[in-house]
């Protein structure tokens, strides 16, 4: 792997990536995780930039940071009993050793060839432009039927949310 | 270049965190937090695997639409689970899923 | 590699510089360039707003340091720097000290994207309007972090209070911002500028205009919309427990957000850097993109400084009973109309390089639908209205009757 500017965007978003996920996983506190698993999405944007999907990155971005993130804050803030949990983790060591093997084997997996030939030599020279998307996205012949159920879901799941978190008595 | 198995290898570190998150911590909200690490973490694969497949002169643009969809039953997922969670803590005064267990027989 | 080197860079290798050293010496120049301008002008920007008030209070505002007060807020400065920098006891250190800095940073960001003239911008990216969106929601981010941080239940509230109304407004916020896209059919800034080329979206869509002009005024969290900082009704607000040059980066942020957002509109609905003579000079092209931005952000002030703050379930119930339907209604109008005329081909299918002449008969239609519609939300503001001042003078009637009676 020479020297680039995307090699060095490439492990700058690794450290951003994991770094932030093992903040999420690791903190005791859930504020600080939520700002951490924000770190380690707008990593996860990152790389989305240096696989030329910038319209994956800006989407990521709004949705995770713009909405998620302050959803999971008031989340946090209402159900305040952080105190209340005295452990932070069930079964540490178990798990700890079921998600490193898990780790190990996908490591195998996509390191070594076994499941076939090995990754491309080359990225392609022409890449989908963010216009190949939105065409797709309303083409018959392409996308549109899941695009249809996929705000029907958003609709669903905004109606289902309001729903259930209504309070009765008020 | 980065070879494609890098991308992998990080999305296989941060999908084994997020499966750690899920299977360890109590707390419902982080364990919501640790499954959008999973979800992340596929999607980081298949953005890759588009990025790095080749395909001539036909656009193939299913990882990339297949990511956006991702992204938007994360935001459905998200808004609907902590829905669920903050019912459940007002009912029960507890965010631990352990003991919201009033259907068991 | 090569692509990336144009202009300074080109020059510095033909004088004989290394390839890579020649590139990362312009770029830098450009990134201080696009980071510097928004720097300079809020420095500017802090002095026109306290005059511009002071003179709609029918006061004289600064006028001590430097010619007619130029240097306040240089002063301003050097006393916000030397004054203590108070980290309270129980803070989240780290967040505390981030969350301005982010603040700052999400404003300074959307200038990476700001088309100046033809040929002078940070980068031209196919995704500016969605950038421009997504980059904002980190200000929301570093807000909701100052106010956990700093330990204070009023600190915390504010910060609720803030998130609600930015995170609210976000939502007409994008369908107005969706209407300039769809015009152009780009996301891309530059492309949204060039579309404009035969008339200015604000004619084809007012409507839009509008609606971007009201959410945003919220976005930055000016009067009407100004309760989340309302400084002579409650403590600061979110930004309570900082100090010193902490609170001057908040401080400094929203008054750039403000011009950023005139300039935004500028390009979006204004045709950025359009007007006579801009293909002469790229210094007339700025000037013209300046002149408009600033107009703007004259108006912004105009409003803050006269019209009366509103309640929160006020500000809410008009954004999602009224702004965010208005909205989605303007953006399905719109996208109907510009559709239907190009399937009967009065409309050019692509508006990048339509003429004056050709785009006539859709700014017509265009602006015919826009004014019935306009025409009626007028007719549904009066009714609502009538209705509420005939209930305030039943009310107050009924007061006046039994402080009567009970007079006796």
């Amino acid at each position: 792997m020479e020297l680039n500017a995307i090699s060095i965007g490439f492990v700058v978003f690794t450290v951003f990536t994991l770094g932030g996920a093992l903040g999420v996983v690791a903190t005791r506190n859930l504020f600080q995780g939520t700002i951490w698993l924000m770190v380690s999405l707008f990593g996860v944007a990152g790389y989305f930039v240096l696989l030329s999907a910038p319209f994956l990155a800006a989407v990521q971005i709004l949705v995770y940071i713009g909405a998620i993130a302050i959803l999971i804050t008031f989340a946090v803030m209402l159900t305040r009993s952080i105190a209340l949990i005295k452990a932070r983790y069930i079964r540490t060591l178990p798990n700890f050793i079921a998600s490193l093997t898990l780790f190990l084997i996908l490591l195998l997996g996509v390191t070594i060839p076994i499941f076939g030939p090995h990754s491309p030599e080359s990225i392609p020279e022409y890449v989908a432009s963010t216009r190949d998307l939105g065409a797709a996205l309303v083409d018959e012949n392409g996308y549109v039927l899941p695009f249809l159920l996929a705000s029907v879901l958003l609709t669903a799941a905004m109606i289902g949310a309001i729903f259930i978190a209504r309070d009765e008595t008020t | 270049m980065v070879p494609l198995w890098m991308y992998l290898a990080v999305a296989a570190a941060l999908f084994s965190i997020g499966v750690f998150g899920v299977l360890a911590r109590r707390n419902a909200v982080a364990i919501l937090m640790s499954v959008e690490l999973m979800l992340n973490a596929v999607n980081i694969n298949l953005v890759a695997f588009w990025r790095y497949s080749e395909t001539g002169t036909d656009l193939l643009l299913n990882g990339y639409v297949f990511t956006a969809f991702v992204l938007i039953v994360a935001a459905a997922e998200a808004a609907v689970g902590l829905a669920i969670i903050i019912t459940v803590y007002r009912n029960r005064r507890s965010v631990v899923p352990e003991e919201a267990r009033a259907l068991k027989g | 590699m090569e692509e990336l080197c144009t202009g300074l860079c080109s020059i510095l290798v033909e004088s004989g510089a290394e390839a890579g050293l020649a590139l990362f010496l312009s770029l830098l120049v450009g990134v201080l360039l696009v980071s510097g301008v928004p720097l300079i002008t809020v420095i500017l920007l802090i002095w026109i707003e306290r005059k511009v008030a002071a003179r709609i209070q029918d006061r004289i505002g600064p006028n001590r340091v430097g010619p007619v007060g130029l240097l306040q807020t240089i002063a301003d400065m050097i006393k916000l720097l030397s004054k203590e920098d108070i980290t309270p006891t129980a803070a989240d250190r780290i967040l505390y000290n981030a969350a301005p800095l982010v603040s700052f940073a999400s404003v300074v960001l959307l200038w990476a994207v700001i088309p100046f003239t033809p040929f002078h911008y940070g980068v031209d990216l196919e995704i500016g309007a969605l950038y421009f969106v997504a980059i904002a929601s980190f200000g929301t981010l570093a807000i909701m972090a100052a106010g956990w941080a700093s330990n204070n239940k009023y600190a915390l509230l504010g910060a609720f209070r803030v998130v609600a109304l930015l995170v609210s407004y976000e939502v007409p916020l994008v369908f107005a911002l969706l209407v300039p896209v769809l015009l152009a059919g780009s996301m891309s800034l530059v492309d949204i500028v060039n579309a404009q080329n035969g008339m200015w979206f604000v004619v084809l869509s007012p409507l839009a205009f509008v609606i971007f002009y009201i959410s945003s005024q919220a976005e930055t969290g000016r009067a009407p919309f100004d309760l989340i900082e309302a400084e002579s009704e409650l403590v600061a607000g979110f930004n309570i427990e900082y100090s010193g040059m902490k609170f001057g980066m908040f401080f400094a942020a929203e008054f750039l957000h403000v011009f950023t957002n005139g300039i935004i509109m500028a390009i979006l609905f204004f045709g950025g850097w359009m007007g006579p003579l801009y293909y002469e000079s790229p210094l007339i092209a700025f000037v013209w993109l300046g002149a408009k931005g600033g107009l703007i952000y004259l108006t912004t002030l105009w409003l803050r400084n006269t019209v009366p703050r509103l309640r929160i379930d006020q500000i809410m119930a008009f954004n999602w009973k009224f702004l965010v339907p208005l909205s989605i209604a303007n953006l399905i109008v719109v996208s109907f109309v510009l559709k239907a005329l190009q399937e009967l081909e009065l409309a050019p299918r692509d508006l990048l390089n339509a003429g004056f002449g050709e785009l006539l008969p859709t700014t017509a239609i265009l602006l015919l639908f826009n004014g019935a519609m306009i025409f009626y939300l007028l007719g549904i503001l009066r009714k609502r209205g009538r209705e509420a001042r005939r209930e305030s003078q039943a009310a107050r009637a009924e007061f006046a009757q039994t402080a009567h009676v009970g007079g006796h």
